[in-house]
């Protein structure tokens, strides 16, 4: 039970990555791969503040802030300077990463002892449950753990709401045009190349923020802890649309979360199962590649059997 | 009023690809006027109209639109002051958003957009009761993706959203041409229904004589990156589909005519 809660709270901070990242590749068509870096610059500012003994809100904002100002360079390099947008990403992301030794400092930076959210989740499960256990169904589980849990679903579902409302206003229904139609939207005012920008900074803010989540749950905040969490991201979108579907904007919102909660338990189980913890991002970038072309080699037999049918029916 | 005074525009200038798509084009459209431009392929007729778009930057020349110099504005700028419908019907709207969605960014065009909900229940039926008016039974269906109507449905709606906020200069780009006969001609109703009942500064490019000769007030003629005839008033009016026929069969032989005469120059003095 105590793994369930712990994949289920990984999950769902990490929704905030895949959430992230839904702006960037379905909204602007964007494979953005600056959040290999901005989810580590997240995780670093909010690391070194709260060593510093700020307070792990304005710590875990300050972790958001550093991802919009990442996104936005990569947002100005590919739109201002005509930058291919992978190219922007990487150019990005390999700056980010001596951007974030040095606020590190070094390539690790552990928070044993510092207050943090989790030690907000420890003192708020004391207080709610009076007990250091709780019966959950039949299963003792650490109220800590549970108080986390509870406390990120809160975050979770609040996040959502705000980007729900963000989208659909004037600002946000013209930002997903931009990515929808960028012709159109440009011929009814609207500034694409700036659009462009704020979606991009606000895809890495949403990272970052996931980032400063997971250093506090994790209790450490690594220089190379977003290796590969672009294919992570995208797994959990990929995996969200074949579950929801994406007809809507509320069901995409609800489609991200899902994805990124049943990809961490489908990676639990795995590992569970005895997968290798080494080969967990072969397999991830393997199952995107899958997901990526699978649909392409289903329409084309698809295809195929429709051209063979009247041929075998004259 | 448009005033476009003596236009330049070369593209891929000192290459062997380069176009000169625009020669000197000056012409002015009175507030409230029609003017079509027809030309054939290649004449620079949708070029004459990006140009007013504000699609690229001039090389020589000046475009004023209602008393603004817009010369140097970019295209999202000029938005603030043009409506526009495009050739084919993918480009004008949204695919993956709603009918209601799209109309809610037409309802800003040019102006500024801030965190105010998109889609009022004040813009929601005022769309009801004027895409009703378009006698398409699209009014109950605006929670639909615009991406799953057809090409004349959806050209329909692109020329509403353009003149929703109305406009001091609507560009029609082919706007039939992508359609089949019976939605063009639903099409072009609407426009000229649209365009009178709001008297709206109005230009459409199209290869269609008899587009030309039924609608608007006034024809310019435009053959080879230049204007090479204009009718108006009573001109316009006596003009039908064989004259400008004529007209246009007198400019290529002249264009032979030319090359062939060109030809022989070089024959003899190169």
């Amino acid at each position: 039970m105590t793994l369930l809660l712990g994949a289920l709270t990984i999950g769902l901070i990490l929704s905030l990555l895949a959430l992230g990242i839904y702006i960037s590749y379905r909204v602007f068509g964007i494979a953005d791969i600056t959040v290999d870096g901005s989810i580590t610059l997240g995780a670093a500012i909010c690391a070194v503040l709260l060593i510093k003994h700020v307070n792990p809100l304005f710590a875990t904002l300050a972790g958001f802030g550093g991802g919009l100002v990442a996104g936005a360079v990569t947002g100005v390099l590919h739109t201002k300077f005509n930058i291919n947008s992978l190219l922007a990403g990487i150019l990005v992301m390999t700056g980010l990463y001596s951007v974030n030794l040095h606020v590190m400092g070094k390539s690790n930076v552990p928070l044993l002892g510092a207050d943090s959210s989790t030690k907000w989740a420890e003192r708020l499960g004391h207080s709610w449950f009076r007990a250091p256990e709780v019966n959950v169904m039949g299963w003792l589980v650490g109220a800590r753990d549970l108080a986390m849990l509870l406390i990120v679903i809160s975050l979770i579902v609040a996040a959502c709401l705000v980007l729900y409302w963000f989208f659909r206003t004037e600002l946000g229904t013209a930002m997903r045009a931009s990515g929808d139609n960028p012709q159109m939207i440009r011929a009814l005012g609207v500034n694409v190349q700036r659009y462009c920008i704020m979606g991009l900074a606000l895809s890495n803010g949403l990272v970052a923020l996931a980032g400063g989540l997971l250093a506090q749950y994790q209790g450490f905040a690594d220089a190379q802890m977003g290796i590969g969490m672009v294919v992570w991201g995208l797994a959990s979108v990929i995996i969200g649309e074949s579950l929801t579907g994406s007809r809507s904007l509320g069901l995409a919102i609800y489609g991200a979360v899902a994805g990124s909660v049943l990809f961490r338990l489908l990676v639990a189980i795995a590992l569970r199962w005895g997968l290798n913890p080494n080969d967990l991002k072969l397999v991830t970038a393997l199952f995107v590649f899958a997901a990526l072309v699978l649909p392409q080699l289903l329409q084309r037999r698809k295809r195929a059997a429709t051209l063979a049918k009247p041929q075998s029916q004259s | 009023m448009l005033t476009v005074s003596n236009i330049c525009k070369t593209f891929n200038a000192g290459t062997v690809n380069e176009v000169r798509a625009l020669r000197g084009v000056s012409l002015t459209i009175p507030e409230g006027a029609f003017l079509i431009i027809l030309g054939g392929n290649g004449s620079g007729k949708s070029t004459l109209l990006n140009a007013v778009a504000g699609t690229f930057q001039l090389d020589q020349g000046k475009i004023e639109l209602a008393g603004e110099n817009i010369t140097r504005w970019p295209e999202h700028r000029r938005a603030r002051l043009i409506g526009r419908v495009f050739q084919n019907p993918f480009t004008g709207t949204a695919p993956n958003m709603s009918i209601a969605e799209n109309f809610a960014l037409a309802a800003r065009r040019g102006q500024g957009r801030g965190l105010g909900w998109a889609l009022s229940r004040r813009l929601m039926d005022e769309l009801r009761d004027r895409v009703r008016e378009l006698r398409m039974g699209l009014e109950d269906r605006l929670g639909n993706a615009i991406g799953s109507l057809s090409g004349g449905q959806r050209q329909a709606l692109t020329l509403l959203m353009a003149t929703w906020l109305k406009p001091a200069l609507l560009l029609l780009d082919e706007h039939t041409a992508a359609l089949d006969p019976k939605s063009a001609d639903l099409l072009i109703r609407a426009t000229a229904d649209i365009v009178s009942r709001h008297k709206l500064t109005t230009l459409m490019v199209t290869h269609s004589m008899q587009q030309a000769v039924n609608l608007g007030d006034r024809i310019v003629m435009v053959h080879r990156g230049a204007v090479a005839c204009r009718f108006e008033g009573a001109d316009k009016q006596r003009l039908r589909v064989p004259d400008l026929l004529a007209r246009f069969e007198e400019m290529r032989r002249r264009e032979m005519l030319d090359e062939s005469a060109a030809a022989l120059l070089e024959k003899t003095y190169v």
